[in-house]
Parts: structure tokens; sequence; C-alpha cells
């Protein structure tokens, strides 16, 4: 066991983990920050992404060891204190870019941190900057275009005929 | 103008905002307290004799509460199947045993063997490398046809051989024998529907939670339909009466039929919760996930079509293999029967349509019901055999279509089922135009200057969605009625609590059915919840599968308000002092009519729960009411789809170009939320034309079981969608006129986008006849090489 001590969304929390925990079970299982999730075993899906002092990183790929003394984000650090959804969740939700909402939260963080390096991306640059985020539900196409939206391009023109 | 609420309204879905604030409550966001972990060791061979399972030294590990294995389960249900299907020779299917954990045998890679459980996840998973396991493994029996061959290793000793049942349906051998024999042209297609596996994005969970004080069970699972899971694992698993089991389905991360199915994993959970009066989680990993959710698709057919000398369609006659895997998952054995064969007639008059099936036993994960079930195979064999005969005769493939399309409706098949209504050629024109297909030769000439093979493929399908009348449904088999249910509470002050049998795990119910009651009420549509994934909060309701939570649930809910209305009604008649028949009910106010006395909402629903001043003696207090749902037919949405994509003729890889889908689902509630479910559709049916592929080696053993080697669809693989919907032919029979849109976009794809290579290719002087999915570069280049 060691001690960690990291700011989450935010705020500092110290835990004493076992060297072996991922980071991905201290969110969910220490902190019972359950927006983060689990899709796979083989860091493909994506669903567990988080920003780990700014940086977009699966949190099936880390040990929490590892974070000790980062800043850390994850999807209940997105909306405002008072509830209010950031410009990504609002796009996400004005553009229906989710089902069952369960790939959702990876999803909002990847694109969180596409805009950032890159405020206005073309729809290719969208679709390959989620090659690590895989949803079963919509067939990206609202994704995509939450994404875009959110990035203050017009979107009108994108075809839901 | 579009609607701001209400039906044909799009509001934002109001189940987002918890979503995307990472605040939705999945089955492992559940922890119980005093939960303990069980880690499942299953085979890793496809078939085996389990000599001894020594779990001696593992349950001295540390953390361990208990090994369990199949010996614990001696005189425990097995798992049922939900449908008896009965042979051409009128003998009932053959219906092996499914021990919870296995016993004597083990049938496919994945099959539980022991269940380990301890105090922590980890603890369980180390306790399961000292069981000491003996089992000698057997030849498997893999592939279909070499597993009916004399000889051949038995899945199941007992049955004798590896048939399930041959199934015939549809038209008599001799008229189409008859039709074949007088054809001027007959088509000829054998081609492999690819076993695909569903990928939930949410793996399986199940939690078991016993309390021995009333002897009371808990069960939170990842199900599309918890009222069914109860009644099969209570009533024929385990024994548990239905007041003393609730089953839990909470946020759900998508289904597409894999969550349809009891399994193995909860009816363990909550058998071992009471066994150790304590709580069991178990969390499927996505490696688990592959080798136990049921997967789907996986026949293997020859079909063929008769046509005269002017090209129209005189018969139609299959020859399918169907796995069902090691054993019989819930709805296994009507998927590839009454889920397939009522559709083969598709979208054509074809007069003679005969439908065989043989259903057969391999050492794989068993196979049942994925996003279409039985539909998807029906379109897709008939929409390449149609495509190749339009190729050999050398004819627009559109035009033979539409010379062969069922205009007069109500349409009678000879499989059976009778089409409602319907305007194919309507929604085809809407295709054609989505997709300039008359702009299409020159873009194809255009690709070619570039080097690259441009194909444009189309297809139409028709399906079956709302399954259906109990009555009809239980002379074919089933062993469940398949109406649904809802309560419909209103509260004092008026707002309302829906409780509904449907389940939403994607599909947003929470916001659409809410805009129905309150169109229907003429209140806000805030003033609506919907409540569901509760046993102990919700009627009996069969779930959501097949398409139909509106067109039966929200079918159950709109009776149920109508009896609210005729209720509230009465009560407005008391309160006005008039007579109820002159009693309207506009934008939430009761009027009576022609003056301009009225009482809102709210006054009637206090009234019906302060009854004061009431018609006690004519009518109970109180404004709450339940209707059984129960359809008179199944819906056939309908429609025409395109895929446009360049072949490297290099590489054989795709591009797609459009893809577009032009469907007739009846009435819209949601058109934003209809839209959706299609752009889901079509990436998972492009997804199977394309890329995935469930692969197994000749021993049995799984090689697709991660998502290293499945090849999911991602956001690159997929264009913009081109959908549209506004060509609605209402369902006659059921009171929103509505046909469902959950499963078309997945049944519609497959093949206009193997059309569409096959086009590509034949298009640039390759003579390809067909390529089995998915459309690989390897594959489509080396059908190139002839």
């Amino acid at each position: 066991m060691a001690e960690v001590t990291m700011k989450v969304n935010g705020k500092t929390v110290t835990k004493s983990v076992k060297g072996n925990t991922l980071m991905v079970e201290f969110l969910r299982e220490e902190l019972r920050l359950t927006g983060t999730h689990v899709g796979c075993d083989t860091s493909q899906c994506g669903a567990c992404t988080i920003h780990v002092n700014g940086k977009q990183v699966k949190a099936c790929t880390m040990f929490a060891g590892e974070a000790d003394g980062a800043e850390v984000s994850t999807i209940e650090g997105q909306a405002a204190p008072d509830g209010t959804l950031n410009a990504i969740q609002q796009a996400f939700q004005d553009h229906h870019g989710l089902q069952c909402g369960f790939c959702t939260p990876g999803m909002v963080m990847a694109a969180a941190s596409l805009l950032k390096d890159n405020p206005k991306p073309t729809e290719a640059e969208v679709r390959h900057h989620l090659e690590g985020n895989i949803c079963r539900c919509t067939g990206y196409h609202n994704i995509v275009k939450a994404i875009m939206a959110a990035s203050g391009q017009d979107v009108s023109g994108i075809a839901a005929e | 103008m579009p609607k701001d609420n209400g039906i044909g309204a799009s509001p934002k879905r109001r189940e987002d905002v918890r979503f995307l604030t990472g605040a939705g409550q999945y089955t492992d966001d559940i922890n119980v307290h005093g939960q303990t972990y069980v880690h499942f060791l299953r085979s890793d061979v496809a078939h085996g004799t389990i000599n001894k399972i020594d779990t001696a030294a593992a349950s001295e590990m540390p953390g361990v509460v208990r090994i369990f294995t199949g010996a614990d389960f001696e005189g425990v249900g097995g798992l049922p199947c939900g449908w008896q299907v009965t042979d051409k020779d009128g003998n009932p299917m053959k219906e092996p045993a499914h021990p919870v954990l296995a016993q004597g045998k083990v049938r496919h890679v994945g099959d539980p063997i022991a269940a380990i459980v301890a105090e922590s996840l980890e603890e369980a998973r180390n306790a399961a490398e000292a069981i000491e396991l003996d089992i000698d493994e057997l030849p498997a029996a893999v592939d279909m046809k070499a597993a009916l061959q004399a000889g051949a290793p038995l899945v199941h000793d007992d049955l004798g051989d590896n048939l399930c049942y041959d199934w015939q349906f549809g038209t008599d051998t001799e008229t189409v024998d008859k039709a074949f024999a007088e054809a001027a042209h007959v088509t000829t297609l054998e081609l492999r529907n690819n076993r695909l596996v569903a990928n939930p994005m949410e793996p399986r969970v199940a939690v078991g939670d016993y309390a021995r004080a009333n002897d009371e069970s808990t069960l939170y699972t990842t199900s599309q339909n918890p009222h069914v899971i109860r009644l099969l694992m209570g009533a024929f698993v385990l024994g548990i009466p239905e007041h003393k089991l609730r089953v839990v389905a909470p946020d759900v991360g998508g289904g597409f039929g894999t969550k349809i199915f009891h399994y193995a994993e909860e009816a363990f959970v909550t058998f071992a919760s009471r066994q150790l009066n304590r709580p069991v989680k178990w969390t499927s990993t996505r490696s688990e996930a592959f080798m136990s959710d049921a997967h789907g698709r996986d026949h293997v057919t020859t079909i063929q079509l008769a046509l005269d000398a002017d090209n129209n369609f005189t018969a139609l006659r299959t020859d399918t293999h169907a796995n069902m895997g090691a054993y019989l998952s819930t709805f296994a054995s009507c998927t590839p029967t009454w889920l397939h064969g009522t559709l083969m007639a598709g979208n054509y008059k074809t007069p003679a349509v005969q439908v065989n099936v043989k259903a057969v036993f391999t050492n794989t994960v068993p196979v049942d019901a994925y996003r279409g079930a039985g539909r998807p195979e029906a379109t897709f064999s008939l929409e390449r055999l149609v495509d190749k005969a339009a190729r050999e005769l050398g004819v627009d493939p559109v035009a033979l279509r539409r010379q062969n399309f069922i205009t007069q409706f109500p349409y009678a098949t000879p499989v059976a089922v009778e089409y409602d209504t319907g305007d194919y050629n309507a929604t085809m024109d809407t295709l054609e135009k989505m997709v300039d297909r008359a702009g299409f030769e020159e873009r194809r000439k255009e690709a070619a200057a570039r080097g690259k093979l441009r194909g444009l493929g189309v297809n139409c399908y028709i399906e079956a969605c709302g399954i259906a009348p109990s009555n009809l449904v239980g002379q074919l088999g089933a062993r469940a009625g398949l109406y649904d249910a809802a309560t419909v509470r209103v509260n004092a002050t008026g707002s309302i609590s829906v409780m509904v049998g449907a389940h939403s795990h994607g599909q947003g119910h929470e916001t659409v059915f809410p805009q129905v009651v309150a169109e229907m009420l003429g209140i806000d549509e805030s003033m609506v919840d919907i409540v569901h994934g509760d046993t102990s909060k919700i009627p009996f309701g069969m779930g959501t599968y097949g398409s139909r939570s509106l067109a039966v649930c929200g079918s159950a809910m709109v009776r149920a308000t109508e009896k609210i209305i005729n209720k509230a009604k009465k009560i407005a008649a008391h309160l006005l002092e008039a007579s109820e028949g002159d009693i309207e009910l506009k934008d939430g106010q009761f009027s009576v009519a022609g003056t301009d006395k009225s009482v809102a909402w709210g006054d009637v629903t206090l009234a019906a729960y302060v009854p004061h001043n009431y018609p006690l003696e004519d009518i109970e207090p109180g404004l709450e009411e339940t209707a059984f749902y129960d359809p008179a037919n199944f819906t056939y949405p309908s429609g025409a789809y395109a895929c446009e994509l360049e072949v490297d003729p290099e590489t054989g890889k795709i591009e797609i170009i459009q893809f577009a889908a032009a469907d007739d689902f009846g009435n819209v509630v949601n058109p934003m939320i209809v839209e959706g479910q299609v752009h889901g559709g079509l990436a998972q049916g492009i997804g199977q034309a394309m890329l995935e592929n469930c692969a197994y080696d000749e021993n049995g053993q799984l090689l697709s079981a991660s998502y290293m080697d499945y090849a999911m669809p991602r956001a690159s693989d997929v264009p913009f969608y081109k959908v549209d919907h506004s060509n609605v032919t209402p369902c006659t029979h059921n009171p929103l006129g509505v046909k469902g849109c959950g499963e078309a976009g997945a049944i519609g794809s497959p093949p206009a986008l193997v059309n569409a290579v096959l086009d590509a290719l034949n298009g640039g002087g390759y003579d390809v006849a067909h390529i089995d999915m998915p459309m690989s570069p390897s594959r489509v280049w080396q059908a190139m090489q002839g």
C-alpha cells in the first residue's frame, strides 16, 4: 500500500492504495466517481478517458500511483457547480450525440482534449481523434456533429435529411 | 412547421443530463454493503469431458468465501429456451439441458466450470488459478455442415446427433419445384451471414442480494426485460416465486438483443447470494463478453430465385444452416425460423416461397437474436440474390425490384404474414433522389479516371416488428405472451408517473413516452415521467426488443391514458354539473361543449384524491389506470437503402462515399430519436458488411475475443448518413400508427454495401459474382484476382 495525493476535479484527495490499483479502479471504487466507465480490457474502447495534467489519458492504462501529485479531471468535473453543462456537453444534448450513455463520458473528455488543441477541427480530424473511442449506439454521426457544433462551426448543413 | 412539443416534436432528451455528467447509474455502479465478488473459471477448450475439479487448495486461498461447481446445481433447473420450434415432420426440436455451471462436459470456450466467490475480485481470480482441473479434450463440432455428417463429434451425447430441428415453411415442395422447372431463368447464390457479437459498450453485470429476514432476493442486472428475467429465473431455474424476487435493470449501456436473454451468471449470483446470505457481484470483462454473451447471425444459405421470361419472380427457395452454438439460448430457436422464414418474401409478390432451415448444435458460444434477429439474414440473402439476378439478366437492379414490388395492401405472403401497409416505390423514389442515382455513371467515370472503382449498391427491405399477437405466437411455439403493459398514475396535483414494461437502454423512452401522454391530455411534458426497469415498480411487461417499445408498450400506454381520460371526464362532468357526453378535453381543460364552463386538469385530479365533491356512488376515488396491450399483428416497416463507395484496386480497400436510408416507419413521435436509431443501425450493418467477424478455428478456439481482434466500426470508418422518414403509411392496427425503427438500419444496410462492392468490381471489368462478408481489403482483393 502506498499513499497517493492528487487533485481530482479541483479537490485534493489522499488515499492509501495498492500498487497494482489501476487509475480507473481508483476513481470508480475509492472515490466513487462512477462516470468513468470500463468497456474493455485492452485499452481500446475509451470509455474510461480522463484528463491527467491536461492530457487525454485512458484511465485503464495507468496505475493510481502514477497520478500522485497530478491534476485529474473526470466527467463529473465538466459541468459548472450549479449543474450547467459545458459547451461540449450541451452540444451532445442538443445534437443527440448519445444514446445509452455508456461511452459518453469518454467521448466528452476526448472531445474536450481535441478542441483544446484544435479549436476548429474538420470532420476528418474529429473522426481521426475519436480513433480510440468506440460507440455502438450512435453510428458516430451525431457525436461528430456535436463536437463540430461545440467548436462553433455551423452544422446545419450536415445531413439528417 | 416542426412542432416544439408533443407527437412529432424533437425535444432534447431528458436522460442526457445524467449521462453527460457521469451521474448515470449502471449496474456496475451499484455496490451493495458487504458484497462479495465472483469470478468464473471458464473452459479454454471447445469440447471436453470433465474428469475432476479439485477446489480444495483454492478454497484455502486468502479471501475465498466459497467455490461452486456444477455439482452444487444438481437438482436446480437449467437455463430454459423460450420457444418450442416444431420440425417439418411435426416433432419438437431437440432441447438439451443447459446447466448454470458445466456438469460432466464443457461444450464451448467460455463455458463456466466453477464460480469462485471471494471478498475481492482479485482474490477470486487468484484462487481460480489454484483450482486443479482435469479435462479430457474431445474433438469439436465447429463447421455446421460437418457437424451434421455421420461420425461428427456430438455436442450433446444424449441427443444422438447435432441437428436441433429441420424446419420447412411456406409453399409446398411440388408447387415450388414446378415453378423452378418452368422458369425462364434461375439465379442461385450461396452465401454466409457472418457470425457477429453484439458488443453493447457496457459489459454484462449482475449483483445478487438476498435478504434472509424476509426471504427476498433482488437481482440488479443488465437486462432489456427485467420481468422476463424474473419469470424465467424464478419459475424455471431457481424456483423462487415472483413475489419474493425483484429484478432491477437500471441504466443499461446498450443491448442490441444480447441483453434479452437469461444468462447463467445472473442465475448464479441470485442462487449464491441465497446460499451465502451475502450479496454477490459479477462484472463481465470484455473478453468474457466475447465468450459468454450470445452471438448473432451465423447462417450458411443457398437461395434460388425462379423468373419467367418477363423477369417476374415466380418462386423462391432457401436452404439455410443456422448455428445454435452449444446450447439453446432464450430465443435462439425462433430467430432463424419465425423471425427469418416469415420475412423471406421480402418486398416482392413472388407467388411461391419455401424456406428450409436446419438448426445445428456446435461447440461454440450460443447464438441468439442480435439487432434485427433473422430479418437481416432474410434481407441479405434475398437482396443479394435479386442483385445477382439483375446482373445475370442484364437488367437494371432497381427496375427489376420495382417490377416485382407488392403494391396492393393488405398483402398476404406465401410465408404466413400479412403486410398491412407500405409503399415500396415511394421509398425507392426518395432514395434515388437522395443519392442522385441518375448522376452515378458520371461519377463512376470520374472515379475511374482517378484509378478507383466506384460502385452504387441499392436494396430494399421489409421487416416485422412489434412482436406480436400472443395467441398467434403461442401457436408457433412461443412459451410466453408478447403483450406489454403500462400503468398511468396521475398524482393529486396533476403530475403523472407512467410505469412501463418497456426498458430504455439508449432508445430515449424517458423523453418520447411523455410526448405521447402529454399530447393526449394537453398538458406540459414536464408533468410526465416514465418509470421503468424495476419489477417492484412496473406492471408485468415483456420488455424491449424487436423494435416493439412504442408499437406495443406505447399502445398500452395510450390505452391506459384513454382510461384516465374517460374517468377524468366523469369527474369533470360532476364538477361542472354537466352530462359526461358533453365534456371535451383540450389543452388540459375540461369544458362543457357549447358553453364557457370549464375546469382545469389539476382541479379534476385533485378532486380524484380529495373526493369531497365527487360522485363516490358511481366511481372510485383516485386516478390510476393500467392497460395490457396485445397487438393484432406485427408491424411492417420498410424502406430502400443505398451505398456508394470506391474500391482501391491496388489494395481492395473500400471507402464509403455516401450511405442513404429511406424508411417508412409509419407515424414518427420524435424525429430526432428515430434518426439516431437509424444512424446506429446503419453503423452496425456497415460493421457487419465491412469489418466485423466472429471467427473460430477448426478446434473451436475463439479467435476474436477482444477489440484487438474483432473490428468494431470506428468514427473514421463511417460517413455522415443521409436518412429520410418522410414516406409514411401508418400502421393500421395500433393506436399511434407507428411501426418501429430500432432495427431497420441494421437490417437494410449490409446488402447495400455488398451490392455496391460488386457493382464497383463488375463495373470495372472484374467478373465477381459474390464475396462473403465482411468486405475486408484482403477478401475484395482476392476476389479481384479471380
